[in-house]
């Protein structure tokens, strides 16, 4: 599933999402998206195959960060307003449990047996760790300012949170509670992604156009790769969301107001192609089958679905105000 | 003129104290010291003044906000082992002004802050080597004519503030502008200014008219909205108005003879920063003042915070020194402020380089520079004066 090479003229996306839509059916995906919006206090359900929007789940206020349990029967859903978690039921699509998280929940991570939650509260400058069986706040570790990006390293051992104003991530050993590394990154380090080994974490540096590779053995930065799109000032390439392929072999970074999506050779770490989105494209997600990557765009009110063989758009579909996260669900 | 150091900072600094008890410092840096400037008997904060929120004016003493400013910072300073002490400096004029950045310089101060009048602000930084960044003093006169090597700007420009206001006027098309400006001689300035802003983005001015804060019925003419909104017909697609002072303009909106809206010092207006701007971060920002300072965080708190913000970069750059080192790293730094760019200083005329908010109080309606504007570099300096027209010649080489 080589893409082909970067068309020399570019087609408007309108153009290029109509003219696929009706003449190739085979780039079609299965499952359902399922998007939250900051705005409407609900989730989007979009269906991956007809590329259309087949209903909405209410939640708690505020919904922002999604992921779902390790068993893939629920739902986990940060309201950042409502500060607790909602977990909701995929197979009746309707919301059986709330968990406190804290003040301002913002992204978080779980353990392999979905027993303990990570979460950053962005307003206390925290990381809530939270048994999920009693929902009691088991411990709280005082992290850099604005802490955003949340993820635990494949032996369960160390979560990585990034600080926004610090400009660094913090690996916070989770026997002891203990920040054991502070690893200087790029300016306001928002989302954090794991390559499949477990080898590398990568870190999104929304205000320097870049992604910092980390070693996760010596928590060193291995490297820094640079965006650079065509046409557009660095100023405005804000990457956000990341993402890789079960494989490990390729990683998609959102680049916020740049409104295209990168997709990165991981072992070489350059960019291989450019995928126009929506305004503001920050979240990503891909489908089981990886040809589809959902982008969720936060000031257009949409998600684009793109081809992964080809890097063309193939349909933007709207959703509610303000969406920010992306899971897809088979 | 009182050190108020003790008095303010005791919460903080006694919370500084205890996390260097409980950490062991990572490495070892400097202890650098600031030293903030602000007028004593602030007009500017009395109760009147303060509740009539008028837009772009103080909401609070700017040093809470500095104060935030390295809380939010001391994992950084903590991790390099550096300190950033403040102290907070009441002065009563210009010359105790001079007297208090003499002093600073003795005493082995990194920099100063000042929140205060042009004049004053020129008289500190004339005293000093050190970098003085200006939070509060809008004056193109001190980016331009009476600019200073030293001499740094946090808060916008009159300039780029009449600058993000034209932008806007010339995307909505209502080009036809009527301007009502104040009695006082910083008016007089910053009407031309506003003048100037619109030739340059190609804006009509119908008439200009003075106007007057006064009950007095033998000067209705210059007092009453309707009147002198009425004078100048229904040509107009907008009511520039030009108020230091800001009680006039403030009251100016739906008061005006034809149904237009108000710019400039009343209704929409080019700020800094809003407590109702909601991207990028921003209300996270906000509401950490709210929780620290018990109020909402307006243009002259984040300035004096980005201050803050930059001398902190400034310090982690040139940990072991020297000030001149400090400086020169304040220079070259680039910040996050929450307004969803990397911002730093301009060499030409030590000026901030940001986007700015255009507000009404209730919403901020659009940012600047706005969409569609275009620069052949950095699209942040369409607003205010370019390198190219050399405005600042003591900051020439």
């Amino acid at each position: 599933m080589n893409p082909t090479p970067h068309r020399p003229r570019r087609w408007p996306a309108i153009v290029i999402a109509g003219v696929i839509a009706v003449a190739s059916p085979l780039a079609r995906a299965q499952g359902t998206a399922w998007v939250s919006s900051e705005r409407d206090h609900a989730l989007t359900l979009v269906d991956l195959r007809t590329q259309a929007v087949i209903g909405t789940v209410p939640t708690c206020k505020r919904p922002r960060h999604m992921q779902p349990s390790p068993d893939g029967r629920q739902l986990l859903v940060a309201c950042s307003d409502a500060h607790q978690a909602d977990v909701i039921d995929l197979a009746s699509r309707r919301s059986v449990r709330r968990v406190p998280l804290g003040e301002d929940p913002e992204l978080f991570d779980l353990s392999a047996d979905g027993r303990t939650l990570f979460v950053s509260n962005e307003e206390d400058g925290e990381l809530g760790v939270i048994d999920m069986a009693s929902g009691k706040r088991q411990a709280s570790v005082a992290v850099g300012g604005e802490p955003e990006g949340v993820k635990l390293s494949a032996d369960g051992k160390t979560v990585y949170v990034t600080s926004e104003v610090a400009s660094r991530v913090q690996a916070v050993d989770v026997a002891s509670g203990r920040i054991v590394a502070q690893i200087a990154v790029g300016k306001r380090p928002r989302r954090l992604a794991l390559t499949p080994d477990g080898n590398q974490l990568w870190v999104s540096n929304e205000l320097d156009a870049s992604v910092s590779v980390i070693d996760t053995r010596t928590h060193t930065v291995l490297a820094t790769l640079r965006f650079e799109v065509k046409g557009v000032r660095p100023a405005d390439i804000t990457p956000v969301g990341l993402t890789f392929t079960r494989d490990g072999r390729r990683a998609y970074v959102a680049l916020g107001r740049a409104n295209h999506v990168a997709f990165v050779d991981a072992a070489s770490r350059t960019v291989t192609h450019l995928a126009l989105a929506g305004r503001r494209a920050w979240g990503v997600a891909l489908t089981r089958d990886e040809r589809t990557l959902v982008v969720v765009n936060g000031l257009s009110d949409d998600i684009t679905l793109v081809d992964t063989a080809t890097a063309r758009p193939l349909k933007s579909v709207r959703v509610g105000r303000v969406p920010h996260t992306a899971v897809v669900i088979e | 003129m009182t050190d108020r150091a003790d008095r303010r900072g005791l919460g903080p600094s006694a919370r500084a104290l205890l996390v260097m008890l409980l950490m062991p410092l990572a490495a070892s840096g400097a202890t650098f010291k600031l030293v903030w400037l602000s007028p004593a008997d602030d007009a500017r904060l009395e109760r009147s003044r303060l509740e009539r929120a008028i837009l772009g004016h103080p909401a609070g003493p700017a040093i809470d906000a500095l104060r935030l400013a390295l809380s939010d910072s001391r994992l950084e300073l903590d991790a390099a082992g550096v300190r950033l002490d403040v102290q907070a400096v009441e002065v009563a004029d210009a010359q105790s002004a001079k007297d208090a950045a003499t002093r600073a310089t003795r005493d082995g101060a990194v920099a100063l802050l000042v929140d205060l009048p042009a004049a004053w602000t020129l008289a500190a930084a004339e005293a000093t080597p050190l970098p003085v960044l200006n939070v509060g003093a809008a004056d193109d006169e001190l980016r331009q004519a009476r600019c200073r090597r030293n001499l740094w700007h946090l808060g916008p420009s009159e300039r780029m503030r009449a600058d993000a206001l034209a932008q806007l006027l010339v995307a909505r098309r209502w080009s036809q502008v009527l301007l009502l400006t104040g009695p006082t001689e910083a008016d007089r300035m910053r009407a031309a200014t506003v003048q100037t802003s619109m030739r340059r983005y190609g804006l009509k001015l119908v008439a200009v008219r003075p106007f007057k804060l006064s009950a007095d019925p033998r000067e209705r003419d210059l007092a009453n909205p309707l009147l002198l909104t009425r004078a100048a017909g229904a040509e107009h697609d907008v009511v520039w108005v030009v108020d230091a002072d800001g009680e006039f303009a403030q009251s100016l909106p739906y008061r005006t003879a034809a149904p237009r809206p108000v710019v400039g010092d009343g209704g929409l207006v080019a700020l800094g920063w809003s407590s109702r701007y909601d991207r990028y971060g921003a209300p996270q920002l906000s509401r950490r003042l709210a929780k620290s300072a018990a109020r909402r965080m307006e243009a002259h708190d984040w300035a004096a915070w980005i201050g803050g913000r930059l001398l902190v970069a400034a310090v982690l750059k040139a940990p072991h020194g020297p000030a001149a080192a400090v400086h020169q790293a304040l220079a070259e730094a680039r910040v996050d402020g929450s307004k969803g760019v990397a911002l730093g200083l301009r060499p030409w005329d030590g000026q901030l380089r940001q986007p700015l908010l255009l507000g009404d109080g209730q919403s901020v309606v659009a940012t600047a520079p706005v969409d569609g504007v275009l620069h052949p570099r950095d699209v942040l300096d369409t607003l205010g004066a370019d390198a190219a027209e050399r405005l600042c010649r003591a900051r020439e080489p």
